[in-house]
């Protein structure tokens, strides 16, 4: 019986974690209070951008974007001017990941984004300050409640379609470009698509495709992407090719074991 | 003796019949015929009974389609298209595929089964072809199949344009442009189909009744002919054992052929359901209501109609304006040219190789692809023409998903289009002559059984058997230069003189032809390298089937080869 | 009752027949016993009710156990079908449709019902086929297709004698007055379809489109200021005021507009057409009619999706690629009172695809 030494030996090993895990939880506490209280702090002066966000765009704009695009937007050889571009085209390209441009080929394609929302925000907030140009859509802009479906349809397959596909599953465009699928992009990233004619794209400004028509068009897209195919799988929502294709490869070939089967001979001796 | 009910039911029955047609001995004589077995004879009847299901599911269809172009505005189940103008007939598929259960998968099973109806016509045409199926007395079934490949394209066409969506309208609007582009008819035959301006509304209903009514009667007719030609001249068998040009070896109709195809035919049925359960076809509501203003990339009519959409595609801007007419070369040579020369080709064919080879006879052993170099290479030209058109017709398709540039892609099929036969028919010979080659091979050594012995001298020798009965028969049969192919005739006689049919421009080329035709590697000459010249191991003249021979047997029994030369113990070795 | 005598059953064929090969079905080597069903040990075999006729067909399969075995699949597969159409009728009754996600489940379980009522059918079928029909393999004669000489002859002389007899040979009257009583008979129903359609005439020519016309933005219908439409690189499509429900009117007359910058459009745009830099081609594509409205901007390209030709849309939509033959028209275009963008006048040339008497 050895007794009260490793008993208490034990107690004040329990209670120097304890006092630890207790000192983290406590810092931890203060410090999510601390920053959290701060945030909210910046976000009740956010109505328009406000010039810590600007510079805080001008850095990354600085690090990340002039060396193509110039140091002060102004363009080079091998990045057009922004100056007038506006918040909407920069919020489009970083959003979907196609800029900061990496390969140079026919055209940029949807990569993964390296930025957050809110450093996104600031560089457009900042190139935005350089020349104005098309904002970013607030939320209510983009959104398909008690938007005119029947009247996306229509602009959407005689304005839309030709490039993008009925389903909006994209199609070539010339020397290699193409008009990229509409299964990844945002509500929001379909508005600024349309106001500022990313690449190849035209522009559908706002005093030809009014607003309510843009997100008359949205809604249509969403809607229709978003449906299940009652018939089975859509085979790529691309029409009749693949179609043949499975006719093919999936039903000519399936009846054609079936008759190897029916006529095959067993060997008997 | 007793019977039991049903049998003396069935004879109750078989006599009142028999009473009024005498049909006991037609319909024992149907019942008992023989069916050669291969699967590749069961090819056509994919074809035949998608047309049943195509009758089946289409009339009903029919009981639900509305063939109108008044325009309605929806207000059905399919909320994106909701307040929309379309036709009464897109509105009625709508209605089909969203408000009549079972209706999408009737929708669905009819176009999978149009689809399956064309791919198996090509398939069994090229099988027709490749065993030469087609030769007397089976010309007539040739051209009654190519009359009803026609009608199939046609049917199909009209057929997914009744749903009068944005996909098959454009296809519509592409028709109707071809149409018009035709010197001196054009424009009157487009305002007469029409009844007027594109699109009028008209097209439909008059689209509706050649759909259902005229092209299908004309396809039951055909189908009729096709199918009791074929009874009446009995079907072909593939070389084997025992199979000669003046036998059909195989199983009767009752009750073995009737419960094969009725099994293959709910095989297919089987097939359709399958895919339309899991593959969705034509989805009509995707495609909104057909408007003349809009489009949508990736228009490609259904895969049969391909290649005229890849020819469109491939040919280059042409137009002749001169005095006051127009010569859209750009517009009806693709619609006219490329299909019209294989149609036109395909069904000259049989007579083509009658006057090239001379041979008249009547053939129901079908041939090896490999003993007929030629034809084969020809049918793979056939094939890679068409299938480079095909292509071209997915260009936009092929330049997103593999990321080839557009233009790059109509410049390789404007120059595969013209190589690509003639590569492929020189390859393809080449490998039918390297299979003969193997065959000879084989004839002459037999098979290697991979026993090596060691002779006394010191040698060692691989021990060969004889090639079993039944792939020797088929090894024989009808090789380059055995009496079923005879020559065109001998091109001189015993004293130099050439043969007078020879003589003219006609005769020189027919003489030349018969040498491409018959290169091909003899058998027993132990050193073919190309250059057999169809004169064979001098067999007699071919002992066809020919009137007035009544029960005469061709001399057309497995020949046997030169004894094996090879292993010292050319029988049984570790057999 | 099985038959068993010696190696090698023998089907009777049809007459003549030369030695058939030896079958597939299974065959004895002398020496060997005859199987079990045909070995009697004590009883007489029952009596027969006369002497054995030679069958047509063998009654049963040869390997009866594994017919047995087969039999029972088959009737497991034929359940499973029965099970499967009475799945149809039942998803049939009980499956709603009334959304999209509806038709789906119907579709699905309709569909999956229906593929295993028709498969297990099918493969209940071959396996009855090929494990529990007795393996044959028959031959029967061939003959020669052509007719025997005597039946031609007689076919000829029916043919021939039935002529004279009509008189239609000997007798020209009667021949030549019978041909010219069926020509027009035969031209008659073709003439009837004389009113399928109207004549084309010149409508080909023209479009709807008229001076003063506005354009309408087509989809919302609403007429277009050249103020707001200032953006380089915009493109729309416009319909002709008045027309835009017309699909006949739209198959020729839809337009699309296009936005330049200053000293963008060069010969041979004709400059006298645009307003501000805004030009209008037809939609219609001059190759085969489809709607040509792939705009690349930064190219200054309009591509038609149908058939790849490609117009540059600066220099007067000629041709630059692709089986078009000519370029798009221009429309001219100009601006009314109130600023909106107007046509004033009808395009100069036919719209649309090429046809013979164009010129």
């Amino acid at each position: 019986m050895s007794g009260k030494k490793p008993r208490r030996r034990r107690r004040q090993r329990a209670a120097g974690y304890a006092v630890l895990a207790s000192g983290l939880l406590v810092i931890g506490v203060a410090y999510a209070a601390v920053t959290g209280a701060g945030s909210a702090a910046t976000a009740a002066t956010a109505s328009g951008p406000s010039a810590a966000d600007i510079a805080q765009g001008k850095a990354i704009f600085a690090d990340t974007c002039s060396s193509c695009h110039g140091m002060n937007a102004q363009g080079t050889s091998a990045g057009p001017s922004l100056v007038g571009a506006g918040a909407a085209a920069v919020d489009f390209q970083m959003s979907t990941g196609r800029m900061p441009g990496k390969d140079f080929d026919a055209e940029m394609p949807r990569k993964p984004v390296t930025f957050t929302t809110a450093q996104i925000h600031q560089v457009a907030d900042y190139v935005s300050s350089l020349g104005g140009g098309p904002a970013i859509p607030s939320p209510a802009m983009v959104s398909s409640a008690g938007a005119d479906v029947a009247l996306g349809q229509q602009l959407f397959i005689t304005n839309c379609s030709q490039c993008h596909n009925f389903a909006g599953a994209g199609g070539a465009l010339t020397y290699g470009k193409y008009a990229p699928a509409l299964t990844h992009s945002t509500p929001t990233q379909m508005y600024e698509a349309m106001l500022t004619g990313p690449e190849a794209m035209p522009v559908f400004s706002d005093t030809t495709v009014t607003p309510a028509q843009k997100r008359a068009i949205i809604a249509y897209v969403t809607k229709v992407r978003s449906e299940p195919n009652p018939g089975g799988f859509s085979l790529g929502r691309i029409g009749p090719v693949t179609e043949g294709l499975v006719a093919f490869l999936g039903g000519i070939a399936a009846l054609v074991f079936a008759a190897i089967w029916i006529t095959m001979k067993r060997r008997e001796t | 003796m007793t019977k039991s009910k049903t049998e003396e039911a069935l004879e109750g029955t078989g006599r009142f019949f028999d009473d009024r047609l005498r049909a006991a001995r037609a319909t024992t004589a149907f019942l008992r015929k023989l069916y050669p077995d291969h699967w590749t004879f069961l090819l056509g009847e994919i074809a035949l009974y998608s047309f049943v299901i195509l009758l089946l599911t289409g009339t009903f269809l029919t009981l639900f389609f509305q063939p109108s172009m008044s325009e309605v505005v929806y207000h059905g189940v399919y909320t994106p298209l909701r307040g929309v103008r379309m036709s009464e007939a897109y509105a009625s598929t709508l209605n089909i595929s969203f408000d009549v259960r079972g209706g999408l998968l009737m929708r669905q099973v009819h176009h999978w089964a149009a689809l399956l109806f064309m791919a198996a016509i090509f398939v069994h045409m090229l099988r027709i072809f490749f065993t030469a199926a087609y030769r007397k007395p089976r010309e007539l079934n040739w051209l009654i199949g190519i009359v009803m490949l026609t009608l199939g394209l046609l049917e199909g066409l009209f057929g997914y344009s009744l749903p009068d969506d944005l996909l098959s309208g454009t296809g519509l609007r592409i028709t109707q442009g071809v149409l018009q582009s035709i010197p001196i008819v054009g424009t009157y035959g487009s305002y007469f189909l029409f009844g007027g301006e594109y699109p009028g509304n008209i097209i439909i209903p008059r689209l509706y009744i050649i759909h259902v009514l005229l092209i299908p009667a004309l396809l039951l007719a055909l189908i009729s002919a096709h199918l009791f030609l074929m009874f009446h001249q009995k079907h072909t068998q593939m070389p084997g054992k025992g199979r000669t040009n003046a036998n059909v070896i195989g199983a009767p109709t009752y009750p073995y052929f009737a419960a094969k195809t009725g099994a293959f035919f709910f095989f297919i049925f089987a097939v359709l359901g399958l895919l339309s359960t899991f593959a969705q076809i034509n989805p009509i509501w995707l495609f909104g209501p057909y408007n003349p203003s809009g489009i949508t990339a990736g228009s490609q009519p259904d895969f049969y109609m391909g290649p005229l959409e890849g020819a469109l595609r491939i040919m280059p801007a042409w137009e002749w304006n001169v005095a006051g007419h127009t010569f859209a070369f750009n517009v009806f040579i693709p619609a006219l040219v490329p299909l019209g020369v294989l149609f036109t080709a395909a069904a000259l064919w049989p007579f083509l190789e009658q006057w090239i080879t001379g041979d008249r006879s009547e053939h129901h052993v079908n041939d090896r692809p490999r003993n007929a170099p030629t034809r084969t290479g020809l049918g793979m030209a056939a094939v890679t023409f068409w299938g480079v058109l095909w292509l071209e017709g997915a260009n936009d398709i092929l330049a997103d998903q593999l990321q080839i540039p557009l233009y790059t892609l109509t410049w390789i099929a404007r120059v595969a289009v013209f190589v690509g036969p003639v590569v492929a028919y020189w390859v393809t010979k080449r490998i039918c002559l390297g299979l003969q080659r193997k065959d000879a091979h084989l004839l002459e050594h037999g098979v290697e059984t991979g026993i090596i012995r060691q002779l006394p001298t010191g040698e060692y020798v691989e021990l060969t058997r004889p090639v079993d009965d039944e792939k020797l028969a088929v090894l024989e049969y009808n090789r380059v230069g055995a009496p079923e192919l005879p020559p065109a005739g001998p091109a001189e006689d015993a004293d130099g003189v050439p043969a007078p049919e020879t003589r003219s421009a006609l005769g020189r080329l027919r003489l030349g032809l018969n040498r491409v035709v018959s290169e091909g590697i003899p058998v027993g000459d132990g050193h073919g390298n190309g250059h057999g010249d169809g004169h064979g191991n001098g067999h007699a003249a071919p002992a066809a089937v020919t009137a007035g021979e009544q029960g005469g047997d061709p001399p057309d029994g497995p020949a046997r080869p030169a004894p094996d030369q090879g292993g010292p113990d050319g029988g049984d070795t570790g057999h | 009752m099985s038959e068993t005598e010696g190696s090698g059953q023998e089907f009777p064929s049809g007459d003549g027949a030369e030695e058939l090969p030896e079958p597939r079905a299974p065959h004895r080597v002398i020496g060997t016993p005859p199987p079990a069903e045909a070995r009697t040990l004590l009883e007489a075999p029952p009596a027969e009710e006369g002497p054995v006729e030679p069958r047509w067909l063998p009654a049963e399969p040869s390997d009866l156990p594994q017919a047995k075995r087969a039999e029972r699949v088959v009737a497991a597969l034929f359940i499973l079908s029965m099970l499967a159409s009475i799945g149809f009728i039942a998803a049939y009754i009980g499956l709603e449709l009334g959304s999209i996600g509806g038709v789906q489940r119907s579709n699905l379980a309709l569909g999956v019902a229906m593929s295993v009522a028709f498969g297990a059918l099918a493969v209940g079928a071959v396996i009855w086929v090929k494990y529990l029909m007795p393996k044959v393999e028959m031959t029967e004669e061939r003959h020669p297709l052509a007719s025997s000489p005597q039946e031609r002859a007689e076919f000829a002389e029916t043919f021939n004698e039935g002529a004279e007899a009509s008189g239609f040979v000997k007798r020209k009257l009667l021949r030549r007055t019978l041909i010219a009583a069926s020509v027009p008979l035969a031209v008659a129903p073709l003439v009837l379809l004389r009113d399928m359609g109207p004549l084309p005439g010149t409508s080909l020519r023209h479009t709807v489109w008229r001076k003063g016309m506005r354009l309408l933005v087509y989809g919302p219908n609403t007429p277009l200021r050249a103020a707001d439409f200032a953006i380089p690189g915009q493109m729309i499509t416009v319909v002709p005021d008045g027309y835009q429900d017309d699909l006949d009117a739209l198959a020729k007359a839809t337009t699309i507009i296009l936005k330049f910058a200053p000293g963008q459009l060069m010969p041979p745009t004709n400059l006298n057409w645009t307003v501000d830099g805004i030009v209008a081609y037809s939609k219609i594509c001059t190759h085969v009619g489809c709607p040509v409205a792939l705009y690349e901007q930064t190219t200054h390209h309009i591509l038609c999706p149908c058939h790849q030709s490609t117009f540059d849309a600066t220099r007067g939509a000629e041709v630059l690629f692709g089986p078009a033959a000519r370029p798009l028209p221009q429309l001219p275009l100009g601006t009314d009172a109130q600023g909106f963008l107007v046509a004033t006048s009808d395009y100069h040339e036919p719209v649309g695809p090429s046809f013979w008497e164009r010129g």
